[in-house]
This record gives C-alpha cells, structure tokens and sequence, in this order.
C-alpha cells in the first residue's frame, strides 16, 4: 500500500528488478532502456485515447446539464460508453483527400498537432518518480513544443486548399502566437520563485514552501487560465472554430482518422494545459491523506472542468476584442505581476 | 572509421535528415513546401544541440526559429497567394557566376576542414547550463546583451511604422 505514497521508491524497485534480469543474462542497459522508453509511450498513448474519451463524455454531459438536458444516455449507463461507440464509428468511416489538396502536406497536417500534443505528455510529473524524463529544462520544452502545433494548423488550412480552412489557420496561428507570449510571461513568476524550469523542481518547491503558488501568483494563475483557454482555442476564443462564419474551422476537409486526430490532439492539449496550471499553481502532486496520482489527477480534470464550465458560460468575442485583450490587457498585466514579483523577492 | 555508439547512431540519423531536408530547401519549386522542410532542419538542428548536451539552445532553437520564425514565413507566403500557388523556377541568368563561386567556397570548405586538428575538450561542461548562462549574459555579457535588445527593438518599431504606411 506505501508503494501508492512512495511511487519513486516503487519506481526504482522495478528498473532495479529489471536490470537484475538483465545482467543474468547478459543483456546490455542500454536495449533496458529502450524497452522501458517503449513501454512509457504506449502507457502515454493508452492513456491520451481513454482520457479523451472520457473528457469528450464529460464535456457532453456538462453541457448537457448546463443547459437543463440530459445528453447521451443511451449506450451504456448515463452514456458513458457512447464516445466509445463514436469512436469505433469514425475509424470505419472513409478517407477522403479533396482533389486540389496538396496531398503531403494534408496528409501530414494531423501527424504533426498529434505529436506535438503527445510530446508534452513527456515531462508532466504525475506523481514522484512518475515523469518519462525530468528534464531540467521542462517547462522551456513544454512551451516549446507547444508553439510547433501552430505549423500544424498552417499545414492543415493551407493544404485543405479551401478558403475557409484558410482562414481559420490564420485565425488560430494569429491567436497562438499572441497568447504564447502571455501564457510564456505567467509561468516566469512560478520559475522566478522556484529558480528552476524542471517540473519535478516546481513541485518540491511548493511542498517544501507548504502551500502552492496559487496563493502568491493569483494573478499569474489567472493570465495562464485565460491564455491558456485562447491556446486551446475553446470557448470564448473558439474564433478559430466559429461554425456560422468557417464552416468547421481548419479541419473542415478532413475525416475519418484525419479528423479524429485532430479532435484527439485537441482534447490532449485541454489535459495538457490543465496538468501545466495544476503543476504550476495548486502543488502538482502534493496533498494531504489521498495518494499523489490521485491528487494530480483531481486538480488536472478540475482545472478540465473548469475549462468545460468557461465554454458553456461566455459567448464568443470578436477577432478584434481579442486581439486587444492579449496585448494590451493581459500581456502589460504579466509584466507587472512579473515586476511586482521580482520586487517582493528582493525585499 | 565510423563508429557506431549510442551517441553516434542518433548523430548520423540526424545528419543524414538535416541534409536532405536543407537540400529540399533549395531545390523544391513550391515556397510552401520549402519552409516545411526549413522547419524539419531547424528541428534536427536542436536535436545536434541536444547531443550537445545544450538543452536550454535546443528548446530555444525550436521556441524560436520552429515556432517562430517558420510561422513567420508561413504566414507571409500564405498570405500573397501569387507566390505559394506559384512553382518557382531555381535559376536565373546567373546561375554560371554562382556555381563557380559554390564550388570554389566548397572547395575552401573542405580543405579547411580536413586540415584542421580537431581536439576533444576533456571539460564537458555544467549539469545545467541554463543558471550559467542567465548569470553571464546579465554579468559579463550585459553591454552585448542589451544592444541587440535595442536593435530588436528597433527592427519591431520599423516594421509597424512601415506597415501603418
């Protein structure tokens, strides 16, 4: 039961184990390595295709319930098996590539949002020991990472050859872009803080300091929710999406496994963000009585729900709007929490 | 004479990308398709950084040139649809002058480079490199860091003054 609590301790028993098989037989560390490296993505692919499946019931239920409906309730008790059965239908559903498509680099445009949402999953800290690789530039990786997926988007827009998903590209590039650099400023006050960019680092400093950052970075932890929200293009900065002005948005040409790896991408990049906040801001997996897994779990679908809640509550803003809120509002606001931050440490 | 090790292996699968995709750089006719392979570059670059044991260079290599600048290109040849439905012829009159000013700076290349005495520093530098060089470009390096600071500054006011036109 302790090995719950102790996942490093559970952790090291197992390489131990395993690299005491390999030396009875000779096998070198490093094919250890590799197999272990293989496992951890399979377990990451395993558990982005489960965990979206379950954040798309989620999303349908809340919205469901926020608009006085029930929503699917069919498949399964309270639907809950229904983004199965959606999912099992998609992959049967057939590929279509429109004619004038630059096909290359249609084909390639979900490959590329798809691994650049999977590539995050690397350094996420689930719970001590728990983290592919613990990385000492982590959250440089991850905002790295994060800004290829606008390539992605180009690619799909462009190589749609429709002018629809076009613009929609553009749209959301625009918007990317222009909200990194909010969502990039927020997070250098934890790291002011911490004096450190690995994500396990910013973890054991909000448990050596006995609360999280939220308590002294409210604001930073607002500007990420916000920027964070318009880098996942959802509600109320779905522009990107906006079905009565572009159709589906940039992947309105794609179907069957196209499509479903963009909706998975999409999905990835929610936990993503949520699982950032939550490291970042509420302690990651630091918490009293129920185990850390646990712990980082609850206040990452939290942050989820939060998200949820944000789409089915605000109606969407204009391109204008939103353009002046991230740079003239939110972007001056990060610096001055950034100033005011670096001054209290001075004192 | 080549040595396959764990270091090495990712090295030539690397090399080997970078080449080929910086030879579709220059030699695709659609601009479009040219920048993807620009950004596939920059990418093995980072991964050159990586082995390096330069971390903090590889993710700012692909933050900024993959995230960034690609983008920028994208943006820009997408945006004046002329030149991205276009295919672009390589040459122009030129091209005999530029040959053989290539094969002459290969030719420097390649003699400078097989007649160098490479030496392997015993140092391999510190577990993290990116306190080290926040501490020298704020200490040392501050008078070279804050000008290209002002320069960058003054590139961004130029572009919007001569957008705004």
């Amino acid at each position: 039961m302790s090995y719950l609590y102790q996942t490093d301790e559970l952790m090291k028993l197992i390489y131990e184990t395993l690299a005491g098989f390999c030396e009875q037989y000779a096998i070198p560390l490093l094919y250890l390595d590799l197999a272990i490296m293989l496992v951890a993505v399979g377990i990451i692919a395993g558990f982005v295709s489960v965990s979206v499946m379950f954040m798309v019931w989620l999303e349908r239920k809340v919205s469901a319930h926020m608009q006085d409906r029930l929503g699917p309730m069919r498949v399964g008790p309270h639907g809950a098996l229904q983004t199965i059965a959606d999912a099992i239908k998609l992959l049967f559903k057939e590929r279509i590539t429109p004619q004038k498509a630059d096909k290359w680099v249609y084909t390639l445009a979900p490959v590329v949002i798809f691994a650049s949402a999977m590539a995050a999953y690397v350094v996420i800290p689930w719970s001590p020991g728990m983290i592919i690789a613990d990385l000492n530039i982590g959250l440089l990786y991850l905002l790295a990472i994060g800004s290829v997926a606008v390539i992605g988007l180009l690619m799909a827009g462009w190589g749609s050859n429709n002018k629809y998903s076009l613009l929609s590209a553009f749209r959301c590039g625009a918007q990317i872009i222009s909200y990194e650099v909010a969502a990039t400023l927020s997070c250098l006050g934890v790291i002011m803080l911490t004096g450190s960019l690995s994500m396990v680092d910013i973890v054991n400093a909000q448990k050596d300091m006995g609360w999280p950052f939220i308590v002294v970075q409210p604001i930073g932890f607002l500007i990420y929710l916000i920027a964070g929200t318009a880098e996942v293009n959802r509600a109320p900065f779905d522009l990107a999406e906006a079905e009565s002005e572009l159709i589906a948005g940039f992947h309105t040409e794609y179907s069957a496994m196209g499509f479903s790896m963009f909706f998975l991408a999409e999905y990835a990049n929610m936990f993503i963000v949520s699982a950032i906040a939550a490291t970042l801001f509420l302690g990651g997996w630091a918490g009293p009585v129920l185990p850390p897994v646990v712990w980082f779990l609850l206040k990452t679908f939290g942050l989820v729900f939060v998200f949820m809640w944000f789409r089915w509550t605000f109606p969407r803003i204009r391109v204008d709007q939103l353009m002046v809120f991230g740079w003239k509002f939110l972007i001056p606001l990060a610096f001055v929490n950034l100033l005011v931050t670096g001054i209290v440490m001075l004192l | 004479m080549i040595e396959l090790t764990a270091q090495t292996i990712p090295f030539y699968i690397l090399a080997v990308i970078a080449v080929i995709s910086a030879l579709a750089v220059v030699s695709l006719k659609n601009l479009v398709h040219s920048v993807l392979f620009l950004a596939l570059f920059f990418f093995c670059m980072a991964g050159f950084y990586i082995l390096l044991k330069a971390e903090f260079l590889a993710a700012v290599q692909i933050f900024v040139y993959v995230g960034g600048i690609t983008v920028l290109f994208l943006f820009l040849i997408m945006l004046t649809f002329k030149v991205a439905d276009k295919r672009l012829r390589q040459t122009n009159e030129q091209w005999l002058i530029a040959f053989v000013m290539v094969i002459l700076f290969g030719w420097l290349l390649v003699t400078g480079l097989s007649e160098t005495n490479w030496e392997i520093a015993e140092w391999s530098g510190p577990e993290k490199t990116i306190p080290v060089i926040g501490k020298l470009l704020l200490t040392t390096y501050i008078f070279p860091f804050e000008v290209v600071s002002v320069v960058l500054l003054a590139a961004l006011i130029g572009a919007i003054v001569i957008a705004r036109k």
